[in-house]
């Protein structure tokens, strides 16, 4: 008895310690991040990068945000960041938007080839990026949206159909089909079915498709550095210019700073939403 | 309130045909129970009634009127299904009162409304629940609450009993027959369960293959079933089946000649018409007996009881006969296995149908 308790202690002490081991070896990077962009460059450049610093000084954040100089503007990430925001809200909601209602037909109101629709629309899942790059340059283009903050929400907006479908489709086909039949009967139509009866039940999955989206499209580099520039670029390509700038010392408390400027909406999204993201991917519809 | 016609209706998907052409009129109050296995159609045949599936070929008429290409909200009609299909989001009150809202009934109507019905169907107190607070059987009464207060010239329900366990069941089942008497409206609806279609129905129509088998009422469902199918299909036990052979008896009445361990026994006196006996002197034909109508005579056939089933009310004897299976329905303590018992039929009870079609002789 004495020794199964003593060995079932044992496991415990092994599992905990490697957890926080690796714990700790995970956060390593945050801390330095932390650490660091709170230091003074002189203080980074004559001590340790790992220790507290001796004076907290906020200088990086404020030069981050509102000085530093990315080609020849020196006003910080503030313009990117706000770029970035007005990209990803409207692309997060065209594009789950857009998805609920394709989740929505494909499982309500299929018709002939609706599961081919669907297959072509989940290829669209598995094609990379690069693919579509040149394509996507050409159409931006024909369009007049090359270069443009509009032009990015359109390329986010049609690449995150397929997954934002995806999701939506998985969901609703969950959701019994009598619920449909008796909305008609009732005297709803499409929209009216939609949006007072499927949309409401699917609360879990709204959130998880805008989680989803909003930390692609946030954290998207390629499409933003391929598709614009200058004063148009998202924040994680004015974040590239910032920390590539090689004049003088190198500012890494500045540049730790920027770069957790650029991740801080995404981990305030998780952390506010996170519990329903959990949540959505593991549940089914609530049943009538 | 309403009259329902069913007028040669088919039905495909693509290549498969789901329904044959059916036809089934019934009168303003009438209840059609539509019955038949999973998978005959009997869904199809509802939602094409609701509007809620095209129908390929035919027509329905509601009240006279042809409905082919009305809407289902343009049907005067009402459902009830069986997952309930009440709107999760939404409290009890919000899903009854959702097609009133739709329809544009002013907001005192429609309190008004659901005060009636949830009075009628005593559920005033779950009107700020959700579907998901609520038991089975309190979801199968706001369903019907939904559809009450439509007041609808004819009431759909598809299995609505079927998630519920057998208690309830049958509690639901006389809540839905007191429904019927007290608002007298038109009510079609589908079940695989016999003895739902029996308890409730004023017409059944028997449905196997998308082709309705038998449509009538009930009595003469149970007692003339216009085949072996519908024989099988309606009565617990079902109705047994014999392999014999038809002959003209002494009287110029039909007798079949049935096997038995014991030897050959006649059964005479069986009803049928004259010129069809005639064609079937000295043929095989099927017997069709129910088990109540077996019971001990001193001169009855001479049978060997295999195995007794005491249901408590009754005890089923079961004994072979004609090559095949038979049971019958028998006092308690009438029959013990092993016994030989005499046991008489009630003749003018047996129905006949021929050996290769299996429909019933007249
Ligand atoms: N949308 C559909 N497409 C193809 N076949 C269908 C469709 N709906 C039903 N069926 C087929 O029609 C037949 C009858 O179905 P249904 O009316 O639901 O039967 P029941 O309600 O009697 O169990 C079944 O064989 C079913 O597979
Ligand atoms: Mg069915």
């Amino acid at each position: 008895m004495a020794t199964e308790r003593q060995s079932r202690a044992l496991g415990r002490l092994f599992i905990y310690g490697s957890l926080g081991a690796l714990a700790i070896f995970y956060l390593m990077p945050l801390w330095v991040m932390i650490v660091t962009s709170l230091k003074s460059l002189d203080e980074i450049y004559a001590g340790s990068f790992i220790g507290l610093p001796k004076v907290v000084t906020f200088e990086a954040w404020a030069k981050a945000w509102g000085t530093a100089c990315i080609g020849t503007r020196c006003e910080g990430l503030r313009p990117y960041f706000i770029n970035s925001i007005s990209m990803v809200i409207p692309a997060v909601i065209l594009s789950s938007g857009i998805g609920a209602i394709n989740g929505y037909v494909l499982t309500k109101w299929r018709f002939k080839g609706s599961n081919v629709v669907f297959g072509m629309l989940l290829f669209g899942c598995f094609l990379p990026f690069q693919a579509v790059l040149l394509p996507m340059a050409q159409v931006l283009g024909w369009l007049g949206l090359s270069g443009s903050v509009a032009g990015l929400i359109m390329v986010h907006t049609v690449y995150g159909i397929a997954f934002t479908t995806l999701f939506f489709r998985n969901y609703f086909i969950t959701i019994p089909d009598e619920l449909t039949k008796a909305a008609q009967i009732d005297g709803a139509g499409f929209f009216r079915i939609f949006f007072s009866i499927m949309l409401p039940a699917a609360l879990p999955i709204i959130v998880v498709s805008c989680i989803w989206q909003f930390t692609q499209i946030w954290n998207d580099f390629l499409f933003g550095v391929s598709f614009t520039a200058g004063e148009g670029t998202p924040i994680t390509v004015a974040l590239n210019n910032i920390v590539n700038v090689t004049m003088g010392r190198k500012q890494y408390n500045v540049d730790m700073a920027s770069a957790m400027i650029a991740a801080i909406p995404t981990l305030v999204v998780y952390v506010v939403a996170g519990r329903y993201f959990v949540r959505g991917l593991t549940a089914g519809a609530v049943k009538g | 309130m309403a009259t329902l016609e069913i007028d040669r209706v088919k039905k495909s998907y693509g290549q498969m045909d789901v329904l044959k052409e059916v036809n089934i009129s019934v009168g303003d109050g009438d209840f059609l129970v539509l019955l038949g296995p999973s998978g005959c159609g009997k869904s199809t045949l509802l939602n094409m009634i609701a509007g809620l599936e095209d129908i390929t070929s035919g027509e329905i008429r509601i009240a006279g009127e042809a409905v082919n290409d009305r809407s289902p909200k343009d049907r005067d009609i009402a459902m009830v299904f069986q997952s309930y299909a009440l709107y999760p989001t939404m409290t009890v009150r919000q899903n009854i009162e959702f097609g009133m809202k739709i329809r544009g009934v002013p907001a005192e109507e429609r309190a008004r409304h659901t005060k009636i019905a949830a009075d009628m169907l005593q559920m005033a107190h779950l009107l700020d629940r959700r579907p998901s607070q609520l038991s089975g059987g309190q979801r199968q009464r706001v369903a019907m609450g939904r559809a009450i207060v439509r007041e609808p010239k004819l009431f759909l329900f598809d299995e609505p009993l079927s998630n519920l366990d057998a208690k309830l069941r049958v509690d639901m089942r006389t809540e839905i027959k007191r429904l019927h008497q007290r608002l007298g409206t038109t009510i079609v609806y589908v079940t695989h369960d016999q003895i739902e279609a029996m308890t409730l129905a004023t017409r059944i129509a028997v449905m196997k293959d998308g082709i309705v088998q038998h449509f009538g009422p009930p009595q003469e469902v149970y007692d003339r079933p216009a085949n072996t199918y519908v024989a099988r299909f309606v009565g617990s036990p079902a109705m047994n089946i014999i392999p014999a052979t038809l002959h003209v008896g002494a009287d110029g009445r039909a007798e079949a000649a049935v096997s038995l361990p014991s030897g050959e026994a006649r059964i005479a006196g069986i009803p049928l018409s004259a010129a069809t006996l005639k064609g079937y002197h000295g043929q095989k034909v099927l017997l069709g007996i129910r088990p109540e109508h077996f019971s001990l005579s001193t001169t009855g056939l001479d049978t060997h009881i295999d195995v007794v089933e005491p249901t408590g009310p009754d005890t089923l004897a079961v004994f072979s006969m004609g090559g095949t299976e038979v049971i019958a329905r028998l006092e308690p303590f009438a029959a013990a296995a092993g016994d030989r018992l005499r046991l008489a039929v009630k003749e003018e009870k047996v129905v006949l149908f021929d050996a290769a079609t299996e429909a019933r002789l007249d």
